[in-house]
């Protein structure tokens, strides 16, 4: 019996080790001393945020090579230097949605970065404790939405990426012959409903037979647990996969090897699926970004359209994001029908325009009402045809 | 209900399989009197070498290589800094773990968008055709198929055979094997290098059979999964690949409950759906360890007091 005891704890240390490492894997790249120095900021509080500042911070939640949503982000940073070759850009990869972000955006301010771009959803609430503590910086989140006031020196900018996700949907809609198209997602944050969402009413907007059957992977980026999911769909005779994740290759792969087709998210990954690649949307940050920081240097981010929840879409005309080019098989009069519906959002449509349905019957947008960026950024429910209950997390 | 229960069956094999790798070889390092948390980092560099050899060789097998002797090589550091340096065998296994992963993360950069010709699924002429087996069984890719022979193999080697007997002796007193002229140290340090080595084909068999990708961190504590149950299954290899087969099965439960729109309301919260896999093998390797609880080496005793 010697020693029984303390094995299983050994184990049980040791699984809990393993669910830690699946959760957040490692620290960013910076670190540094926590301490928010309050004097500096005292000193500094009458100068516009931002102002005059020499380097610009990134930090990215998972690794700059990523294939898909943060090396988009990566590169976005790198455009900067184009720009303004003076400039130091100041970069953190793998910066968990913690505390720790954080930490590593104080050590990005001591290095003099007085502009700091928290680059994923779940870094917004150290995002907004940097912003607090130091009002000559200006802190702006991709993708999230401050809810409550937005201080001068914060803003959070995004695109309508749903709206090439609604066109994906639409090539989707009509390639596919078994009326099940299957969609891969990591968490249930209203950004990927409103493309899960955006997904099938594209879809139904050509196909009212199709539906749009959903599996969650809990994890940004898990090959393994992907390629499960993927198995799963093509299982229950879905014929195209699409997917929101971080890293993309392996539902990419999963389609082409199995013969069925593939929409792609973040990047492109045609050549991962020359056969079964249909298209897809992609992120080109450089030109916001860089919007963003001469709007900072010159002193004028206080105020400004990115200090508040920024969005823009194919309407204005400065979306950061691209459609994909078209895979082989796509034919000339589907890729008429999206060219079309690209020009209607052009034309200020809405991808979120009623009368929609819910998933369980009811209206979620009633006729004549467009969703505003606020209630595509609440958006916490599936329309019809949307296959899958939204877990609660 | 019976496509599900083939699919979860399915699932968890291949969903196992890497975890099965490195826990048969973690079997062998405890028999030795080593633990060797590194393990999760020879199953890291395993996935990069064998996606970063089959990028460059273009042949998946030389992957496979590449993937045992970079794992092989880590658990060498780690049984040096053990054995030679006496240094504590836990820390040390994760300072090992978080050097793999700091090497692949830096090496592995370059790979991420590297397409490769993997292994793919090769249906075995008709064993893959039987109900229920066949889909289970027989529709994987080849590394899946050599992990069969494996275990057996590894149970006759460290129970039935005279190299067992020697592994199994360095675990227990390594003192005794010296005096009768047998070169334990030698023993204790082959084990954990071959340890490294099947875990780190356990990583190639995660990213050129299963996820068909290289990424940072991809194996998301796969090996520390393998070194708990190893821990519960007392180093039994057959013990060792059910509990893997277990953690595969729980892994392969919840996407497969999504896709037929099954919800299950305790399950509801998608957190405590992603740590079934965690909570299961908690549970059932618990009650076998306590059915039969084999002693522990002595050797590992002294690891865990």
């Amino acid at each position: 019996m010697f020693g029984t005891t303390k094995r299983r704890l050994a184990a049980l240390t040791l699984v809990g080790a393993a669910l830690l490492s699946a959760c957040s894997s490692n620290d960013g790249g910076a670190t540094s001393p926590t301490t928010a120095a309050a004097g500096d900021t005292a000193a500094a509080a009458d100068a516009a945020p931002g102002k005059d500042s020499t380097a610009v911070g990134f930090i990215f939640v998972g690794p700059k090579d990523d294939f898909g949503y943060n090396q988009a982000a990566y590169e976005g940073s790198q455009a900067l230097k184009e720009t303004f070759p003076d400039l130091e850009i100041i970069t953190a990869e793998n910066v968990p949605e913690t505390d720790e972000a954080a930490r590593v955006m104080e050590g990005m301010i001591q290095k003099g970065a007085k502009i700091i771009f928290a680059t994923s959803y779940g870094h917004l609430d150290a995002a907004k404790q940097v912003a607090a503590a130091h009002p000559d910086v200006a802190v702006v989140q991709q993708g999230n939405t401050i809810t409550d006031a937005v201080g001068p020196n914060i803003g959070t900018y995004f695109g309508t990426v749903y709206e090439p996700v609604y066109l994906a949907g639409i090539v989707a809609g009509k390639m596919t012959k078994t009326n099940k198209l299957g969609y891969v997602y990591a968490f249930p944050i209203p950004q990927t409903l409103a493309n899960i969402n955006a997904f099938q009413l594209g879809a139904h907007s050509v196909n009212p037979e199709v539906e749009t059957i959903t599996v969650n992977t809990s994890n940004w980026c898990d090959p393994a647990k992907q390629a499960d999911a993927a198995k799963s769909l093509l299982n229950q005779g879905v014929d195209v996969l699409t997917q929101h994740q971080d890293c993309q290759a392996t539902v990419v792969k999963a389609a082409e090897a199995a013969g069925q087709l593939v929409v792609g998210y973040h990047a492109d990954a045609s050549s991962l699926a020359p056969k079964g690649w249909l298209g897809g949307s992609e992120w080109n940050w450089g030109p916001m970004y860089a919007d963003i920081v001469k709007t900072t240097l010159a002193g004028d981010f206080t105020g400004s359209k990115y200090n508040a929840n920024y969005r823009a879409g194919f309407a204005s005309g400065e979306n950061p994001f691209v459609q994909s080019a078209f895979g082989p098989t796509v034919p000339q009069e589907v890729q008429d029908l999206v060219t079309k519906a690209k020009e209607g959002f052009q034309a200020d449509k809405s991808v979120f325009t009623g009368p929609i349905t819910g998933q369980d019957g009811t209206v979620v947008v009633p006729a004549g009402t467009t969703l505003d960026a606020a209630a595509v950024d609440g958006m916490n429910y599936f329309v019809e045809g949307v296959v899958g209950n939204i877990p609660k997390s | 209900m019976s496509l599900l229960i083939t699919e979860v069956c399915a699932g968890a094999i291949a969903g196992g399989t890497c975890i099965l790798y490195a826990a048969v070889g973690e079997s062998f390092s405890e028999s030795a009197g080593v633990v060797n948390l590194g393990v999760e980092g020879s199953m890291l560099v395993g996935a990069l070498a064998g996606y970063a050899v089959t990028a460059e060789a273009g042949n998946p097998w030389a992957g496979v290589i590449g993937a045992a002797v970079c794992g092989a090589v880590l658990a060498a550091v780690h049984a040096w800094f053990v054995l030679s340096r006496r240094s504590n065998q836990l820390a040390t296994g994760l300072v090992v773990m978080f050097l793999g992963l700091g090497l692949t993360s830096l090496f592995g950069a370059a790979y991420v968008a590297r397409t490769v010709e993997s292994f793919s699924a090769w249906d075995v002429p008709g064993l893959s055709s039987i109900p229920f087996v066949g889909p289970v069984l027989f529709r994987h890719d080849p590394l899946t198929y050599l992990s069969y022979a494996l275990v057996p193999a590894a149970w006759w080697v460290l129970y039935r055979s005279r190299w067992g007997l020697l592994i199994r002796g360095a675990g227990e007193r390594r003192h005794v094997l010296e005096t009768y002229g047998h070169p334990a140290l030698g023993v204790q340090y082959g084990s954990v290098i071959l340890g490294g080595a099947l875990a780190g084909i356990g990583g190639a068999q995660l990213s050129t059979a299963y996820a068909n990708a290289w990424f940072e961190n991809m194996s998301q504590g796969r090996g520390f999964i393998g070194a708990a149950v190893v821990i519960f299954a007392a180093r039994q290899p057959f013990k060792v690949a059910a509990g893997a087969y277990l953690f595969g099965a729980a892994l392969a439960l919840s996407p497969a409950l999504q896709a037929r729109n099954v919800s299950i309301p305790i399950l509801d919260n998608q957190f405590a759906l992603a740590s079934i896999p965690y909570v299961a093998i908690l549970v059932v390797l618990v009650v076998l360890g306590r059915k039969r609880a084999a002693e522990a080496p002595e050797g590992l005793k002294a690891v865990f007091g």
